[in-house]
């Protein structure tokens, strides 16, 4: 029978079947699962690197050392590999290598929605699109077979929809890949880029990308579904299931390769209806495409550029260019006195250590430069303490560009145990370096928490829960030349507080270092105990609601002078941390012993 | 006449909403549906929205998501979640809320207002009139574990559904921890029992839905 698999967890099942034997990734919604799948099979490396570009080395190392490899990022991801992709690109491999950039259409947790079908043509790699799991798993052994076919890296685009979506897969058997090679190769006019060697490579890339476009034609996943003439619709990806769906009828040209696009299909195809349309999410890339071939074809003047699509989105934008009659429309029921739904946007949780420094950060009234983790959530009311986010590894870097400038206030960096391994090091390096007066601020909570708890260099474990040396931060901070460094416990207020105060009045680059481990960590699970408000204590003054714990609640019970709600503490959602009780000035939270 | 059931499930992080919709996803499955399951929760960690869309169809499902205005059946597992969702549930649709409410942090420590139940079952009664309401958090507390409503609210969404009561049985064995399935086999025959005591003699068919003309 069938299974149902999610597309990550298709990918990992498509390389294991298709004897990939080393695979490497930084963690990133919506690729995350893609590894962890993986790295349960028998007999496979699979390892958490700590940036997208060591990923992409190191699976580039297992390709040229004659092994299968893959390696797995989310879309913003390749902007940090796109370095090594490119020379990959121009030397090619002994074996099999897929890099899969997984896409995030409507942003469900990334900061844009950059189309990286673009960056296949940019570093003239062949570009793979699945529909769904099944298409995933196969698509993943044949990109393998058209890397060593064409002795280049190919792309695997997927996007959030088709990652966290499960279909029906067939399972097949692993055929093995083969055995690493006893010796390095060494060949350096093929490995080698130097400019001489570079020089003579490009040509051949260029007729390489002549003889994929060629393949393309007989590719089995690219292919016409005939149907009614007046509607031809050239699609991909999840976009083709939407197609379908709300043109049962028309003609379809669904392509599992969206670059390098086959020009006598698409000419075919445009030949063979009265009106051709692409529906595509984001960019208009095979829109373009098919214009540059001279074929006349309508797009994104019809579907929107901006944001998932669903059948709604395709349905409404075809009714709206005439494509569907007004009949098509979809009715809503009609609702009056709709009340506002009151949000439930995502929050630090009860409990989470990154808590004290934000409280104490606002309190100071510092500019905070932030970066990419659990921690961005410190922007939110009533914390509201972070100021600017941008990509990982950025805040340190910006902080010191602002300090430099002059600017004049105290600029403070905060970044994670993991960003920081990710892209924060160098930033770092540079402060002290170049001597910025920035106070950087590593949140370590001693796991990659924001996209489900990976590991890290600095947890111990590997992803395949190999026991490891950990990355000392505090050693490693002075190794790069910062003299003032000093760690303190995340849930000791009072400790984060003055040695923030300690380091806003000295001069020069100070690192603090804040550790408490992720409060949903199973091993800080085992020690959670509920606190209690001491209602007589209690005048309701809101210190506690200050620090936006979605565990401290307003009472109906009011205080009789101030007539304020008291505080109360949801038992369920309270794990103890004692955060609210070192802010409450009346001492009316009962904390637990200190461990 | 095509049979396809659309769901969307929503609730709050930590209710498990995953897995009530992986249960109904593989139930299709087994029942020989073609099914597609897909979840929408962005950066939802504890506390966060929830929502999955199941589609089942006899003969292909195609799109993974649903579109506002198409879903069969609303499947809540609380109020407020209830009404953010509302707008999927088409005309004659089904609703299944659980009798539970949990206030977000904006409404807790923010300015926001939480709809008191006059405002909810405003909203529920204009959007549908085939609403169950469940209370799936007290059954499931009364049988020992609070955590298995979203069985309760499972079960109660089974009596609509032309499946055999032991194949959801054996789906729900088979995805939960050996030492829960006990509780878990209780809570979806209690919510059947919820659901079946509230059905008007008028509400008697699966409604088997015909696809929707392009």
């Amino acid at each position: 029978m069938k299974q149902l698999l999610s597309g990550n967890e298709a990918v990992a099942r498509g390389a294991w079947e298709a004897g990939v034997a080393v695979a490497s990734a930084y963690p990133g919604t919506p690729s995350t699962e893609i590894l962890e799948n993986f790295a349960r099979f028998p007999n496979v490396y699979a390892e958490w690197a700590p940036n997208e570009k060591v990923a992409v080395d190191a699976a580039v190392g297992a390709a040229y050392a004659g092994r299968r490899a893959l390696a797995a990022m989310k879309h913003v991801g390749v902007n940090v590999a796109a370095d090594s992709i490119f020379y990959a690109s121009m030397t090619g491999l002994e074996a099999g290598l897929v890099i899969i950039s997984a896409d995030d259409p409507s942003m469900h947790s990334s900061q844009n929605e950059q189309d990286n079908r673009r960056y296949a043509k940019f570093a003239r790699l062949p570009c793979l699109e699945p529909s769904d799991s099944q298409e995933a798993k196969n698509l993943v052994a044949a990109a393998l077979d058209l890397s060593e076919q064409f002795d280049t890296p190919v792309f695997l685009r997927l996007t959030t929809r088709l990652c966290h979506s499960s279909t029906p897969v067939e399972l097949g058997e692993q055929r093995p890949g083969p055995p690493a090679y006893e010796k390095f190769p060494r060949n350096p006019a093929k490995y080698v880029m130097v400019p001489n060697n570079a020089r003579k490579k490009h040509p051949v890339i260029e007729a390489r990308l002549r003889r994929l476009a060629e393949f393309a034609e007989a590719f089995p996943y690219n292919r016409i579904e005939w149907g009614a003439r007046n509607l031809g619709i050239a699609t991909c990806g999840v976009a083709y299931q939407y197609a379908r769906e709300v043109f049962p009828d028309a003609s379809i040209l669904r392509l599992g390769m969206t670059y390098p696009l086959p020009a006598k299909l698409v000419h075919e195809f445009a030949a063979g209806v009265e009106r051709l349309i692409v529906i595509e999410e984001l960019d208009p890339f095979l829109e373009e495409e098919i214009k540059l071939m001279g074929v006349e074809c309508e797009g994104k003047s019809i579907f929107p550029t901006c944001g998932e699509f669903n059948p709604r989105v395709v349905r409404e934008s075809a009714i709206e260019a005439g494509l569907l009659p007004k009949s098509a429309h979809v009715p809503l029921a009609e609702v009056e006195d709709m009340p506002e739904v009151p949000p439930r946007p995502p929050v630090l949780c009860p409990g989470c250590p990154h808590r004290s420094v934000f409280y104490v950060l606002h309190k100071h009234k510092v500019p905070v430069t932030g970066d990419i983790g659990c921690y961005t959530l410190g922007l939110l009311p009533p914390l509201s303490a972070i100021h600017t986010c941008g990509c990982m590894g950025a805040g340190i870097g910006v902080a010191h560009g602002a300090a430099k400038a002059g600017i004049g206030e105290r600029m403070v960096a905060v970044i994670g145990d993991s960003t920081f391994f990710h892209t924060g090091m160098p930033a770092l390096a540079n402060v002290a370096y170049n001597q910025s007066n920035v106070i950087t601020i590593i949140l370590d909570n001693r796991t990659t928490a924001m996209t489900g708890h990976q590991q890290n260099p600095g947890t111990g474990h590997t992803l395949q829960m190999q026991e490891t040396p950990p990355l000392e931060l505090e050693p490693l901070v002075r190794a790069l030349g910062i003299k003032r460094v000093k760690t303190v416990r995340a849930y000791d207020v009072k400790a984060v507080d003055e040695t923030l105060k300690e380091f806003l009045k000295a001069d020069g680059p100070s690192v603090l270092i804040v550790r408490d481990e992720c409060a949903l960590l199973p091993s800080a699970r085992k020690k959670w105990l509920p606190l209690k408000v001491i209602a007589d204590k209690c005048n309701g003054c809101t210190m506690c609601l200050r620090i936006g714990c979605p565990a401290i609640l307003k009472s109906d019970e009011l205080d009789e002078k101030t007539q304020r709600p008291k505080a109360l503490i949801d038992p369920l959602l309270c794990t103890g941390c004692g955060i609210c009780a070192q802010v409450c000035p009346r001492d009316a939270i009962l904390a637990k012993p200190k461990g | 006449m095509t049979k396809s059931y659309n769901f969307l499930l929503a609730g709050v992080g930590g209710q498990g909403t995953i897995l009530a919709s992986n249960v109904l996803a593989e139930v299709a499955l087994v029942a020989g549906f073609d099914v597609k399951k897909s979840e929408v929760h962005g950066m939802a960690q504890r506390g966060g929205s929830v929502n999955t869309h199941v589609r089942w169809d006899a003969e292909r499902v195609y799109s993974p998501l649903i579109g506002l205005g198409e879903a069969d059946f609303l499947l809540a597992f609380e109020e407020a979640e209830a009404l953010r969702y509302a707008e999927y549930l088409r005309p004659g649709g089904v609703a299944v809320v659980n009798e539970h409410t949990i206030k977000p942090i904006t409404v807790t420590s923010g300015g926001a207002h939480y709809p008191t139940e006059e405002e909810l079952r405003t909203v529920y009664d204009q959007s549908t009139d085939l609403l169950y309401m469940v209370p799936g958090t007290d059954i499931a507390q009364e049988l020992g574990n609070a955590r298995a409503a979203n069985v309760v609210l499972l079960g109660a969404l089974s009596i609509f559904l032309d499946v055999p009561v032991e194949t959801w049985l054996q789906v729900i064995k088979a995805r939960v921890p050996p030492k829960y399935v006990v509780v878990n086999r209780q809570a979806f025959l209690k919510g059947r029992q919820a659901a079946n005591r509230q059905r008007p003699p008028s509400h008697t068919s699966p409604p088997g839905t015909v696809r929707r003309p392009a």
